[in-house]
């Protein structure tokens, strides 16, 4: 069937911020969509709130929204763009709630505007836990022992049923959220109740523990025509009770016979077709009874998935792209396979290598949470790693994670663990336990004791056994020889081995390894994903690496034009963390977009599944590999590339920059030199001297005894941090001696032998973010970003305004001569981020960062001026001049950034903010007004401003004289204000009605039944820096739990005051922002 | 672990490593892209005279069990992967793969770089070549593979059929009589036929008109099996006597001769289809199946008499012939597997056809 003629004009919705269980893969999706659709002739209209998306620039949709993903402002949209058509399924849980909700309110049908690829009555069965547990039994599938519950009664009769372990899964939320598995009586009452909370409709399935059976996952596609394909299926390694997102995953299954895929794949789709998922793709887990044989369905998504992007990059086969062809009428046989090109997608891809997913945990950063997994997910990013072996994925895997392990190391010695604690670490589901499968194995436990521990199937566990075999063998062959023999050299390369393991076990030094095995001949070879293991010929050069006879690295044809092009390599950012995420990766996108357009052929690394740079569209090359020196050093001598850019990926390529530098690899754009300097205390001290610019009193301490002179010097409070980290990693501020030596005590993992920095703290300034474009002569300065917090909380948690809107136009371009004026001295020659800090009139320098930034995709939105492209151009010899800038100072419009943090998957984790960064992601409101645009960022944040309502206000004692003017204001807006005694004397004091609650404890106005009673709307709490409350960390955690927005310093209050203002008046504007960039372009023209 | 080469007619070696067996074996080396299924690949007697590659790299890895077997014995000539498992996992396993292959003196080697000789094989197309754990001379082996007949005009389903006539046991109830020539009959033909209410006469593929027709059978099947339908004229005229005159149904090798006893030709593919993946389509449903296939010959549709015989479905892949109906006679074929087994359930609605066609037949006889 050929493409719908009825329809002209498609909205999709967007996925948000980034937060734990939704990351870039739906940027991924959707950017795959947008494309997809245009191609067709068809008029895409975007609404997202996420600014880092490559889905939100200009030139993806035709009309871009970054508005709040709410039925209101999906409303608007709809009212002015009136689309024929809503795609629901590419935007993930947010998008596919968000178009349940909007069906629901009657506002397409009002519109008319019809839900393509999933209706109403599909995704209600797929997500609605009743409706879907029929429809499986209907087709006679099977299902665990489960029954709903929607009060505390109910759940209590439920119980009776079914045996402890059981499981609790609220309908409606995102990642599992409010899952969890109940051990005891206990447990339940208090899971039970967070569950039916946390439920959009306060409901919750209670079921039969199926946990420690296999688990797995089958991709599905399926058509207008009813034609259904598998694309991939998935083993996790972690067996059921670890959410899959949490899970080491394998693709494609490895322990099931054909009888028994088959089996699953006939379910899948009695499933798919019961469901009635017209179009598209859909993903099925099942869990399979280990001794028995026994399958189960958990769960169908009848939208694409994480699992799905990982799919598309495990086989190469592109999920999304499909399913918004196959939604406008496509069938699967009329879409041609882009990579085998002959061939058509109605086939099921099958490959010749072994894929392995690791989830990447940020549990340092949140250390009062354990490292336990369980059914709800925790992890904030994933790596993939492609090997022709399951050994030899599971190490590349290992070592592109990039958390300190070179693959199935040697980190901990396992001689120092005790029996007791490998079996807890095995048997309760941990971040870690994959390393402790072999230290269990190096301690001469068995592969069925561990599988009996940890129900890890034991094929993976043999395979692991394997490797611990294999480096025992290697250890005594060099204990013998002094050496290691070509022969298992070899092998070792095979079974996934790095070179820095190597040189551990011959000690000496990676180079040298690296060396001997070049020496004897044994290198990486490249080989192809191509979907359909080598039976047909494949035109998309999508490679990963591997140690074997041939290379095909230069096998796929040239196409177009054979001349000769220069060749550019990007170096991406690897798997998703706090502090370095979709923004690097946007960047990357960018760098290769724009040197496409100046005609060079670009070569991209990276070995993170979710992201657009791994798409294979992206770039004229793709590598799938991690990105650790000798993976990237095989790739760059065997392109042989006239470029690399180093700047762009984060601090992982800059990491290794010094190091590829010093191998002869032409790194363009700011030198390394540079880049060094920047990150060199002293010499940088020294640097911003000569130029005649203040920076807080600092200094750098290699010991505990200097650090206490350096701290005493310059005079408490101070902010101390080790060097060579991103998002400020263990960085802190420290009031007094006490905590200094605490600091260090904590951040001596993180150091790694660099010397720990000490700044002066300077307390009560403004956070000014520049990111500017330099040539090295000339600097652009394309954004300046007022933080609404106060200097203090890292500027990757922190709201912050474009155009600034408080400071004064001589201290604006003071700021800019600095940033120019470093920009040259530094001969940066791409982009820049600088954090300046205002106090008074005074201006100083906190950090320069001579690289991407986390803020370069918002102020590319706020002001229409592609930062990275230009940047990239600019490394490739472009200059400043060469460009027409807009100055940023002469918008009309307000954009806000506001973060989005993690902390209600973190339970009893402090919700406050500090030098470290936390949040997961970003959002950004934008609008003609200050009041407007913040009070849509909070919407996007979903921490919606109240417009009337109880509120509480308590802050510290340097902020009581400062509160009575804001507490009057939000009293004469319609707050009832309750205080802790000491804010409510000084509020009495100037004539405040307040009413004194008590914080915790067991009186009748006790603050914490008031949130759970969910009385309160809003919480204003300014702790006070040096004590930590105990009592306000609860209350913190409940209403990060109860969703009450929690504001904790006096900026973000007046922030606040004025959305609320704006909210209560209405006053939004929906425009998009092609039309903002059109309204700049015709001012400038006019000027 | 000794060292082991995969030497090809064209002088192309592959260098590998045999962990149980040694020995020598020759025959055509093929390779087949299916993710699961290795044990029914093995007894498939489809794969006789073959060497069988698998493209994907892990082989073994649930073992092997009593049920999953497609013939009473492994047919491969030898077996070539990147690796073997050394611990199998899975709740029917009774026995490791390595096990039963050493058992059954089977040539199997691994550490082969298998996507190399697959993309080789793509390339060059299918051809002869040895499997050695003893002799690393090129000369010699080239040798010795001279002496090795080609797959193209020999007969291998003499070496498969059944000696004797039986009638499938599995299953008891027995609506339908069908007389099926063996050419190398997967096992779970029979079962699905038996399950579906048929009693199942299994023939050796040199039985006779009267011997056939003495059961007096409802319908006919002609089976899949090993080599060129051209080297097994024998097949075809016994087939051609029943054109008409009750239901027939051929899968695979079955679907070949087939063609030839309509009067077609065929041909040899450059590399055959073998896999559980190909997409069909059954044209006059506009429907897609995703099949299993292994196939290394191909009916020539032009060289088919017009008009008495329609194409049915087509391989989307490649645009080559995937079934064939009689316009006028209760005949149809299909190139692939619905049996499957390894491989999608997609086409088994085939399975009905034929006792749809037989029910047809009786009710109006």
């Amino acid at each position: 069937m050929p493409r719908r003629n009825d329809i002209k004009k498609i909205l999709l919705i967007g996925s948000g911020p980034i937060i734990i269980g939704q990351a870039c893969e739906f940027d991924y999706s959707g950017t795959q969509a947008c494309k997809a659709l245009k191609e067709e002739g068809y008029q895409v209209v975007l609404i997202n709130s996420n600014p880092a998306t490559i889905m939100t620039d200009p030139e993806i949709a035709d009309a871009t929204y970054i508005e709040p993903l709410t039925p209101e402002f999906v409303e608007r949209v709809i009212a002015k763009e009136r689309p024929d058509a809503l795609l629901p399924t590419l935007g993930g849980q947010t998008g596919l709630n968000l178009a349940m909700k909007v069906s629901e309110q009657g506002i397409l049908e009002k519109y008319n505007v019809e839900l393509i690829g999933a209706g109403y009555e599909v995704i209600k069965k797929a997500e609605d836990r009743e409706c879907f547990k029929q429809a499986v039994l209907k087709v006679g599938l099977d299902v665990p022992e489960s029954a709903f519950a929607h009060n505390m009664e109910e759940a209590r009769e439920v119980a009776k049923k079914i045996d402890f372990p059981m499981i609790i899964r609220p309908s409606y939320t995102l990642g599992g959220t409010g899952g969890a598995i109940v051990y005891s009586e206990e447990d339940f009452e208090r899971l039970a109740f967070l569950g039916i909370e946390s439920s959009m409709i306060n409901e919750i399935l209670i079921e039969e523990s199926i946990a420690g059976w296999k688990e797995y996952e089958l991709e599905v596609m399926r058509d207008c025509k009813d034609n259904v394909v598998i694309i991939c299926s998935i083993e996790n390694i972690d067996p059921m009770g670890v959410h899959t997102g949490d899970s080491i995953t394998v693709a494609p299954a490895q322990t099931l016979s054909d009888k028994e895929y088959q089996e699953m794949r006939n379910q899948t789709l009695k499933l798919i077709r019961e469901i009635g998922v017209e179009t598209g793709g859909c993903n099925v887990q099942f869990a399979v009874h280990p001794n028995t044989g026994r399958i189960v369905v958990i769960e169908v998504n009848p939208r694409v998935s994480r699992s799905s992007a990982l799919a598309s990059k495990a086989t190469g086969f592109p999920i999304a792209k499909f399913a918004a062809k196959l939604a406008v009428g496509y069938s699967l046989d009329e879409i041609r396979n882009d990579i085998t090109k002959e061939t058509p997608a109605s086939f099921e891809p099958t490959i010749d290598y072994c894929v392995t997913k690791i989830p990447r945990f940020t549990f340092e950063k949140f250390p009062e949470a354990g490292d336990t997994l369980g059914v709800s997910m925790k992890s904030v990013g994933e790596t993939m790693a492609i090997g022709r072996t399951f050994k030899e994925s599971l190490q590349k895997g290992l070592r592109g994670l990039e958390i300190g392990h070179s693959g199935l190391d040697n980190k901990l010695d396992y001689n120092t663990i005790s029996d007791e604690k490998i079996k807890m670490r095995l048997q309760v589901p941990n971040a870690s336990r994959i390393f402790y499968i072999k230290y269990a194995l190096q301690k001469g436990m068995s592969v069925d004791e561990i599988y009996e521990l940890s129900r890890v199937d034991p094929w993976f566990v043999a395979n692991i056994k394997e490797i611990v075999d294999f480096e025992n063998a290697l250890i005594k062959e060099f204990k013998q020889s002094k050496t290691l023999s070509v022969e298992a050299l070899r092998q070792a390369k095979q079974f996934g081995f790095s070179d820095a393991q190597l040189s551990e076990i011959m000690k000496t030094d990676e180079l040298s390894v690296r060396n001997l095995r070049k020496e004897a001949g044994i290198k990486a070879v490249f080989k192809l994903v191509d979907t359909c293991a080598a039976e047909f010929e494949a035109y998309t050069p999508y490679y990963y690496s591997t140690y074997e006879q041939e290379d095909e690295g230069n096998a796929v044809k040239k196409t177009d034009d054979d001349a000769p092009k220069r060749k550019i390599m990007i170096l991406g950012g690897g798997p998703n963390r706090i502090g370095q995420g979709i923004e690097f990766d946007y960047c990357c996108c960018h760098a290769s977009f724009a040197l496409k357009e100046l005609g060079c052929e670009t070569i991209m690394i990276n070995s993170n599944p979710e992201t657009v740079s791994t798409d294979y569209d992206t770039s004229d090359k793709l590598y799938f590999e991690p990105l650790t020196f000798e993976d990237v050093m095989n790739i760059i001598e065997s392109e042989k590339p006239d470029g690399v850019i180093v700047q762009f990926g984060g601090q992982t390529p800059l990491n290794l920059a010094r190091r590829l530098n010093d191998a002869g690899v032409p790194i363009i754009g700011t030198s390394v030199e540079s880049i060094d300097l920047a990150e060199n205390r002293e010499k940088f001290s020294n640097f911003i001297t000569q130029l005649d610019i203040i920076q807080p009193k600092n200094g750098s301490a290699n010991s505990v005894e200097e650090a206490v002179q350096v701290a005493t010097r310059i005079g408490y409070p101070v902010l101390a941090r080790p060097s060579y980290v991103l998002g400020g990693r263990a960085m802190k501020i420290v009031y007094n001696k006490k905590a200094l030596l605490e600091f260090i005590e904590e951040a001596k993992d993180v150091s790694q032998g660099h010397p720990i920095l000490i700044d002066k703290f300077i307390e009560d300034a403004i956070e000014v973010d520049v990111d500017a474009i330099s040539d090295g002569e000339n600097t652009f300065v394309a954004g300046m970003m007022e933080h609404i917090e106060n200097a203090g909380i890292h500027s990757g948690d922190s709201a912050c305004v474009l155009p600034p809107h408080t400071l004064s136009q001589n201290l604006l371009s003071q700021i800019k001569k600095h940033t120019c004026k470093i920009a040259k001295g530094l001969k940066v020659v791409g982009l820049l981020n600088i954090q300046f800090a205002v106090k008074g009139e005074q201006i100083y320098v906190l950090e320069v960062n001579p690289r991407a930034s986390r803020t370069v995709p918002f102020v590319s939105k706020a002001t229409g001026t592609p930062l990275a492209k230009i940047a990239s151009k600019i490394m490739a010899g472009k200059k400043v001049a060469d460009f027409q800038f807009v100055d940023p100072e002469t918008l009309e419009h307000i954009s806000v950034k506001e973060s989005v943090l993690p902390f209600s998957r973190f339970s009893g984790v402090d919700i406050v903010l500090g030098p470290e960064m936390k949040s997961t992601g970003e959002v950004m409101g934008i609008d003609v007004t200050f009041g407007a645009a913040f009070a849509k960022a909070q919407m996007c944040a979903n921490q919606s401003l109240p417009q009337e309502g109880k509120l509480f206000l308590s802050v510290n004692d340097t902020d009581k004289r400062n509160i009575a003017f804001l507490a009057k204001k939000l009293s004469d807006m319609g707050f009832t204000i309750f205080s802790t005694k000491g804010t409510a004397r000084a509020l009495k004091a100037n004539g405040v009605k307040v009413a004194i609650v008590d914080k915790v404890g067991d009186g009748k106005n006790n603050l914490l039944a008031m949130i759970k009673k969910n009385e309160l709307r809003l919480i204003i709490n300014t702790p006070s820096g040096e004590r930590s409350q105990s009592d306000m960390r609860s209350i913190r955690s409940a209403a990060t739990v109860y969703d009450i927005p929690c504001i904790t310093t006096l900026q973000g209050a007046w922030a606040a005051i004025n959305g609320i203002e704006t909210s209560k008046e209405k006053g939004f504007v929906t425009k998009s922002l092609q039309d903002y960039y059109k309204e700049r372009e015709k001012q400038c023209a006019a000027s | 672990m000794k060292k082991a080469v995969v030497y090809l007619q064209d002088g192309t070696i592959f260098e590998g490593r045999s962990i149980f067996s040694s020995g020598e074996s020759a025959g055509e080396v093929v390779f087949n892209t299916s993710m699961t299924g290795y044990q029914e690949i093995l007894t498939d007697p489809s794969y006789a005279g073959q060497i069988v590659t698998m493209t994907y790299p892990l082989i073994g890895n649930y073992g092997v069990n009593k049920e999953d077997v497609e013939s009473n014995k492994i047919h491969v000539k030898g077996f070539i992967v990147k690796e073997f498992a050394r611990r199998v996992s899975n709740f029917r396993a009774t026995k490791s793969l390595t096990d039963y292959l050493n058992e059954n003196n089977i040539v199997a080697i691994e550490s082969v770089d298998t996507r190399a000789l697959t993309r080789h094989l793509r390339l060059q197309g299918a051809m002869k070549g040895m499997i050695s754990t003893e002799d690393f001379d090129p000369e010699s082996l080239a040798k010795k593979l001279r002496a090795v007949p080609s797959m193209e005009g020999a007969d291998w389903v003499k070496e498969v059929t059944t000696k004797e006539k039986y009638i499938w046991e599995e299953g008891t109830s027995s609506a339908f009589k069908v007389a099926a020539i063996d050419c190398g009959i997967k096992y779970n033909i029979l079962r699905i036929l038996t399950k579906m209410g048929c009693e199942v006469h299994v023939f050796p593929a040199t039985a006779t008109i009267q011997e056939i027709s003495a059961i007096n059978p409802d319908g006919l099947f002609v089976s899949n099996g090993p080599g060129d339908p051209a080297a097994v004229p024998y097949v075809a005229e016994t087939v051609k006597n029943f054109i008409g005159q009750i239901p027939i149904f051929g899968i695979c090798l079955g679907h070949q001769i087939l063609g030839l006893a309509l009067g077609g030709k065929t041909y040899k593919l450059k590399f055959g289809h073998r896999g559980a993946n190909h997409p069909v389509k059954d044209l006059a449903e506009d429907k897609i199946a995703i099949t299993s296939q292994n196939h290394g010959f191909c009916v020539d549709t032009d060289s088919l008499p017009k008009g008495e015989v329609e194409v049915t479905h087509v391989n989307l892949n490649d645009q080559t012939v995937e079934g064939l109906i009689h316009k006028k006679y209760p005949l149809f074929c299909v190139q692939y597997h619905p049996e499957a087994s390894p491989g999608p359930h997609d086409a088994r609605y085939l399975f009905h056809t034929f006792i749809n066609m037989m029910k047809g037949a009786n009710a109006t006889t």
